[in-house]
């Protein structure tokens, strides 16, 4: 049912994970994510040069029916945040995979390969 | 295992999120939220009720027995099909539920109580009723489906999905029911616009859907119902009021009648020795944020808390329904924390938007 890209990499709390060029992280939620949430029209997004854990509660997505966290899926700091998301929230219904949310430099470079595919991810939800 | 309505199939057919309501596997939105609401603003959408129970009562002894079971008065209903909303309370003055009563004669009405509620509600009445030794039975109506059409063009299209439901309802008055077969049509809601409630036997409920349906009534889950009935600073069983609050300070004094003094109802004298402790306003956030229910609010009065909150898509603004100290009045600004952050919000009198309008 859901749009699950093969060339991302998921968390089973429904982040998405895309490795950049130059080994920065984007991270945004699935498809699967925003469609279980509904309408979204919040978002708190975590500031540029926060230092996060993995698994670290660093946003707040807030649908019309409730508010949900979003983790960091790796250890690394915060280099940005999406501003066109938190103005136009509803892009995350949109284009959950266009609508990124923050971007992580990670502080381990392999530790993205400890996220799942996206059959594991599949598999997962 | 979760109850299923009489829609249920239907719903998970048209593709609905189903989620657990009050212990019934519920529709909470078919496609976007914001857009089932919009639809009953502007043109109609439909809501699948029949968790919610219907009950008959009967008897010479109902309006007697009604007149001490619950804090509004059944006495000023006199035409039939009347409708009358009250809270039925406890005897330290709390509710146990909120109702609606329909007035069919002095000794017939119809009761409908919230879902979550049901069972503890009719083991009350029952065991109030025995202790009363008044004449009148009390019978369930599981057999029934409840379907609500909301909005300004709800009446003419279940009109046109209903033929020969137009000649007994186009003069209904606004809480206002009559029977039509086996239909009972009210002009009643929970979204602050106009429509009817249906009540019909449940085994109808699948080929009624499809005909409003094909009349052009958008289905439309739970979460618009509770955005709708929050605009309209309707009040929701469990969050804005429950056993421990009084409906003098949830905001429904208006549905607590003190007029005849020689009426005694459950929950008076408790009601008439605490007077109104705290009061509930609306609230809507001025910075960014959404308000949900149990948030602090800060005053200059005291503190006070969030009943039941969420984004407004009327407003596009969030908006809460808060008990409040006395005292503070609306044009207050006030802080509600979220998060552990204080945001700003103006203190307004409720409803926020009814009949398509923002009122605020």
């Amino acid at each position: 049912m859901s749009n699950i890209p093969a060339e991302l990499r998921y968390t089973t709390s429904h982040e998405w994970v895309r490795v950049e060029a130059d080994g920065t992280l984007t991270v945004g939620v699935t498809d699967h994510a925003q469609q279980a949430l509904g309408d979204v029209v919040f978002l708190e997004l975590p500031e540029a040069g926060r230092v996060v854990e993995a698994g670290e509660s660093v946003a707040v997505i807030e649908s019309v029916k409730a508010a949900s966290d979003i983790y960091a899926p790796v250890a690394g700091e915060v280099i940005a945040n999406n501003e066109e998301a938190v103005n136009a929230p509803e892009g995350v219904n949109e284009d959950a995979y266009g609508a990124w949310l923050f971007k992580i430099k990670p502080a381990d470079a392999n530790a993205v390969n400890g996220l799942l595919d996206a059959a594991g991810y599949e598999a997962a939800i | 295992m979760a109850q299923q309505t009489p829609l249920h199939a239907t719903h998970v057919a048209a593709g609905a999120r189903m989620v657990d309501f009050a212990g019934w596997d519920m529709p909470v939105n078919y496609g976007s939220q914001i857009e089932e609401h919009k639809a009953v603003r502007t043109d109609a959408g439909m809501f699948d009720v029949s968790h919610m129970l219907g009950l008959d009562l009967q008897g010479s002894g109902a309006k007697a027995f009604l007149r001490g079971l619950i804090a509004n008065d059944v006495a000023k209903l006199q035409e039939a099909g009347k409708a009358l909303y009250s809270c039925m309370l406890n005897p330290e003055g709390g509710v146990i539920d909120d109702l609606i009563v329909y007035f069919l004669s002095d000794t017939e009405y119809r009761i409908v109580v919230n879902a979550g509620t049901a069972d503890k509600d009719v083991a009350w009445m029952q065991e109030r009723l025995a202790a009363s030794g008044l004449e009148a039975t009390l019978t369930v109506r599981r057999d029934l489906a409840m379907i609500a059409v909301q909005g300004p063009n709800a009446r003419a299209k279940t009109w046109a999905a209903l033929p020969g439901t137009e000649a007994a309802s186009a003069g209904l008055k606004p809480f206002q029911a009559a029977i039509v077969g086996e239909y009972f049509i009210a002009r009643t809601g929970y979204t602050g616009e106009d429509g009817f409630e249906l009540t019909l036997p449940a085994g109808e409920a699948a080929t009624t859907w499809a005909a409003l349906t094909a009349a052009g009534v958008a289905p439309c889950g739970l979460g618009a119902r509770d955005t709708l009935r929050l605009e309209a600073g309707m009040a929701l069983y469990g969050n804005d009021m429950d056993e421990t609050v009084s409906p003098l300070d949830a905001g429904l004094a208006w549905t607590v009648d003190f007029k005849d003094e020689t009426r005694d109802f459950v929950g008076k004298a408790a009601l008439q020795a605490q007077g109104t402790r705290q009061q509930t306003l609306g609230l809507i956030l001025e910075d960014k944020g959404v308000l949900r229910s149990h948030q602090p609010v800060h005053t200059a009065q005291g503190v006070g808390e969030t009943t039941s909150g969420t984004f407004s898509p009327t407003l596009q603004k969030s908006i809460a329904l808060a008990r409040l100290p006395l005292g503070v009045a609306a044009g207050d600004q006030v802080e509600v924390e979220i998060r552990g952050k204080r945001l700003k919000a103006r203190v307004v009198k409720a409803p926020f938007a009814r009949h398509g309008k923002a009122l605020v």
